[in-house]
């Protein structure tokens, strides 16, 4: 609006600070809104420093981003076949064992980490019992690597050894996969560090039965629109990390014709049918590499401040930039929320696995406000998961309006959050998610909600500060 | 006994903080409380009034910190404190939405000017989130960096956009006052200034004599320094060049760097319509075609008039009920007697005086003098002819600014009149938009108070009084006007006028 037409209209104030003048403004009719302001970087004079070195390469930056949301958005993740990690992840060895969030080595692994390597490595063979693990895991014979290295994640520990089956992902718009291991369901899992014979024997069925099954399904079906089914189970309550009761029952109706034409025996379809339909949580481990693949869409994206992965070790949490391959990490939060009954927050590992990748695509947490049903479950109010909803949008450079949420009129959950508009804001994204026991195999405690740590932001905002520079000179 | 509070996350604005504090202290009975935000500035601050505490270390910006003295310990005083800087947070209406950046408000409402008064180290961010959302920006916030200005100013330009400020405490667009205004007739003549309290006093001269303004466009104490080079003086004058409402432009500005002076005059040759550019204390024998210079306030509102055909009167002449007072005064004082001792609100108007009294007085000193032998030495210290500027840095760290709260001017009236060269205490009262609401009720106890003092050592004092405002204000001009000659306070028609007055009082002449 230039100079000469603000003096032929009617004046319009912002009014940013003191209160005091709001009275003016009513006295004299003049249209105004006062902001409800506090210091922007929560008064981080340094960050707030780095922003405005950012503003020259303003619209550089604001057209990488919106790169970044549209490859995400473009994602069209079908789940295509259930292959061993061997077989199709990259560079995966037999000694390989992949675990969720940024890299850590095997001394310094939270609790339920130490005990799914355990597992891992006897369910491989190649360890007979725990000592030999333990044993094994310190020799520096096993490679350990981050599962996002390998365009995979796991929930929790999210371990993945060579022999496991995993869900393949494929976008047939971006051309490119991602893995994720099959959800084991609750009580004494891998995943929350149990390495019981009754889990080694699980993730054997799962390797030797349900794979070939699911795998043969998939290949008739010609592939399950994974999108899709996150698409309809958000307007069916799930927000797809912390609920997926809509999404496993879609999945279970729209596999379920294929599984039946399937070569095997009724018996064993019976019991791919029934592992299904027991685990509220099977589509978790769908959800997660669907976000995955759409997310390395934007994976390049130069001069981009979006946020790509969201990640935790149960030591640190890190995240990953569209436009760098760095993990920014910092020690993870405690979640906080409901335990379930007979254990206190004590017995809380801190913040662990992959699952984060939802909230990082603009689901779970993020799409709270569309899942009502878990609002107690997380110890809070639905106007609150509203809010939740709403308030993302603050910190992300797009929004998708393939996932929208029908209690809050249809409106698109926030994606690409932006790591300048997290630190201006000093919001930082919701994560809703579940809490692990802090010794192996006790399990799930609870579930709650948590934040990343602000100083992930802050590292990458500086890094990308310096990319920046560099680049221009 | 002393105690100290560090809330997180607890932002509150200075201003709140402020105007809760003195009902706060009284309610409770204490001896004294301070509450800021964590800056290191306010840390230093409460250390400085010998509150500090070493809990407060931790206190972040974003952090409410509280540090208090209690003659009698209050058990939950935190709580108790707290309860009542909220009674005031909560008088906002239910339901109305909460915003918290300028681009979300402007989602919900299509504004053209962001009025930025937040803490200095931040305005620069929030004016820049303005100006991306094509807002035009008047910055109230002050100690902002003069690279922020410079980039600020320069991005404004660019877009077509106006940065008034930052500093800018005066602005009127399309008639309607923002920050501290006057309630002026809208007419012919456009204003640009970088001074605030002179552009208040020359709209207001306009307007007593039926002239009317366009725009009031502020642009910043620090706008035609070497540094910034007058760039929004210059866009301010271009617009107003342009603008076909304006028939006579008015410039005001304390004398600028001679490099930004040779650039305004540049620019003036070219200027279409008659200008009057008022450079406070500077006379210029310069001739431009259609421009004329004048180097105080009421000249500029004078020639400004004649431009558009209102013939004034003489603002500086006496009449004769005006002559038989100050004579009056003058009889009543005793030979000690013999200084005036001007407390001012307004910056801008202690600089007019200080250029009136000059010639008029033998040697006068103020806090806003630039030259080194005028300069007082310390303006907490009364000695021989004063004009302290009382919205000075060093009187109002963590308190208001006196324009809203005069009643800070009245602890310096009390020590003015306690000392016997006190001849005439010359006082000046703003009224208008983001004045308090009768700063010249507020100041007649002290007026009173004074009187007394002197009497007990048979001295009387001259009270001279200037209010800057009109009729339309909610103050009321004559209302305020009435209760300072109700108390024996001689009222001038101008601020020039009231320091002429005071010299008169006090020289020998007549």
């Amino acid at each position: 609006m230039s100079t000469k037409n603000l003096f032929k209209e009617e004046i319009k104030v912002i009014n940013v600070g003191s209160p005091s003048f709001k009275q003016d403004y009513e006295k004299q009719e003049v249209p105004y809104i006062h902001l409800d302001w506090a210091p922007p970087a929560q008064g981080n004079l340094l960050i707030l420093h780095q922003l405005n070195e950012l503003r020259p390469y303003q619209t550089q930056i604001e057209e990488a981003n919106l790169k970044a949301v549209e490859k995400i958005k473009s994602a069209e993740g079908r789940l295509i076949a259930v292959k061993q990690a061997f077989d199709v992840i990259p560079n995966m060895s037999k000694h390989t064992i992949l675990h969720a969030g940024p890299p850590i080595e095997f001394k310094k692994m939270a609790g339920p980490m130490k005990g799914a390597i355990i597992g891992a490595l006897i369910y491989e063979g190649l360890a007979k019992n725990e000592k030999e693990a333990i044993k094994l895991a310190e020799s520096g014979a096993i490679e350990f690597d981050s599962a996002h290295h390998h365009d995979a994640v796991g929930p929790m520990a999210g371990i993945i050894s060579a022999s496991m089956p995993v869900h393949v992902i494929y976008d047939i718009v971006n051309r490119n996969y991602s893995y994720c291991t099959i959800n084991e369901g609750l009580g004494k899992v891998l995943r929350y560090g149990a390495n019981s014979e009754e889990v080694i024997n699980r993730l054997k069925w799962i390797e030797k039965t349900f794979a070939p099954v699911l795998n043969e399904a998939l290949l008739l079906s010609g592939g399950i629109d994974i999108k899709s089914l996150i698409t309809q189970a958000l307007h069916m309550g799930d927000e797809c990390h912390n609920r997926n009761k809509a999404s496993s029952a879609l999945f279970l109706r729209d596999i379920a014709p294929f599984i039946l034409q399937t070569t095997f025996s009724d018996q064993e379809k019976k019991e791919v049918f029934e592992f299904i339909q027991k685990n509220e949580h099977y589509f978790l481990n769908l959800s997660m590499p669907y976000c995955k693949v759409a997310l390395d869409a934007a994976k390049g994206v130069k001069n981009s401040t979006v946020v790509i992965a969201m990640a935790r070790n149960g030591v640190d949490f890190g995240i990953r930039l569209a436009s760098s391959d760095a993990w920014y990490k910092a020690p993870a939060n405690y979640v906080k929320g409901l335990m379930f009954p007979g254990f206190t927050e004590e017995d809380a590992a801190p913040d662990i696995g992959d699952s984060a990748i939802t909230e990082t695509c603009g689901i779970g947490g993020f799409a709270m406000g569309g899942a009502p049903a878990i609002v107690q479950f997380v110890g809070g109010v639905v106007e609150q998961a509203f809010d939740y909803s709403r308030k993302m949008h603050d910190i992300t450079a797009g929004k998708h309006q393939v996932f929208t949420l029908p209690t809050l009129d249809f409106m698109p959950t926030a994606l690409g959050i932006d790591v300048m508009k997290v630190l201006e804001t000093g919001t930082l994204p919701i994560i809703n998610t579940g809490m692990a026991h802090k010794e192996a195999g006790v399990g799930q405690v609870g579930a709650g909600l948590v934040n990343p740590p602000m100083a992930c932001f802050e590292q990458a905002l500086t890094d990308f500060v310096k990319q920046i520079k560099e680049d221009r000179t | 006994m002393k105690d100290a509070k560090v809330l997180k996350n607890s932002y509150y604005d200075s201003v709140t903080l402020m105007s809760t504090t003195v009902q706060i202290k009284k309610d409770l009975g204490l001896n004294d409380l301070v509450m800021f935000m964590g800056t290191d500035m306010n840390k230093d601050m409460i250390k400085s009034v010998g509150l500090y505490h070493e809990s407060l270390d931790e206190a972040k910006p974003n952090d409410l910190m509280l540090a208090i003295d209690m003659q009698d310990t209050i058990d939950h005083w935190v709580d108790e404190v707290i309860k009542r800087l909220n009674s005031k947070k909560k008088t906002e209406k239910k339901g109305e939405q909460k915003l918290t950046s300028i681009h979300q408000a402007k989602d919900v409402l299509d504004a053209n000017i962001a009025v930025i008064s937040v803490p200095g180290i931040y305005a620069a961010h929030e004016a820049f989130k303005a100006l991306d959302e094509n807002m035009h920006v008047m910055m109230f916030s002050d100690n902002v960096s003069v690279e922020d200005e410079i980039k600020l100013k320069d991005y404004a330009i660019e877009k077509d956009l106006l940065v008034m400020g930052p500093d800018c405490g005066t602005a009127i667009i399309n008639g309607k006052g923002l920050c501290f205004a006057n309630q002026v007739k809208r007419g012919s003549i456009g204003l640009v200034a970088a001074s605030g309290t002179g552009l208040q006093e020359v709209t207001v001269i306009i307007d007593r004599f039926g002239g009317g303004i366009t725009q009031a466009i502020g642009v910043g104490g620090r706008d035609l320094s070497e540094a910034v080079g007058g760039k929004m003086m210059i866009k301010g004058l271009d617009a107003l060049d342009e603008d076909e409402d304006t028939k006579v432009i008015v410039l005001i500005s304390k004398p600028p760097h001679q490099t930004v002076l040779e650039k305004i005059k540049e620019r003036l040759k070219h200027v279409t319509k008659p200008v009057v550019l008022c450079l406070l204390d500077a006379h210029l024998d310069e001739k431009i075609d259609r421009v004329s210079f004048v180097s105080t306030l009421t000249d500029a509102a004078i020639e400004s008039l004649k431009l558009v055909g209102i013939k004034t009167p003489d603002l500086l002449a006496f009449d004769d009920q005006l002559k038989d007072q100050i004579k009056k005064n003058k009889q009543r004082f005793m030979p000690s007697q013999t200084k005036i001792k001007g407390l001012f609100c307004g910056g801008t108007l202690t600089a007019e005086t200080l250029s009136i009294l000059r010639p008029l007085v033998n040697k006068v000193t103020s806090n806003v003098a630039k030259k080194t032998d005028e300069k007082m030495k310390d303006p907490r210290v009364s000695d021989g002819h004063n004009l302290v500027d009382l919205g000075d840095d060093i009187f109002t760290q963590g308190k208001p600014h006196p324009m809203i709260e005069p009643t800070i001017r009245i602890d310096r009236i009390l020590q003015e009149a306690k000392n016997p060269e006190t001849a005439v205490i010359l006082l000046d009262f703003e009224l208008g938009l983001g004045s308090h609401e009768d700063p010249v009720g507020i100041t007649l106890s002290g007026i009173e108070d004074a009187k007394k003092i002197a009497a007990q050592e048979n001295r009387s004092l001259a009270f001279v009084g200037y209010v800057c405002g009109t009729e339309h204000d909610a103050q009321g001009l004559k209302k305020s006007e009435n209760l300072l000659k109700n108390a024996g306070v001689i009222v001038a028609k101008t601020n020039a006028q009231a320091a002429v007055i005071a010299a008169s009082l006090v020289n020998e002449v007549k």
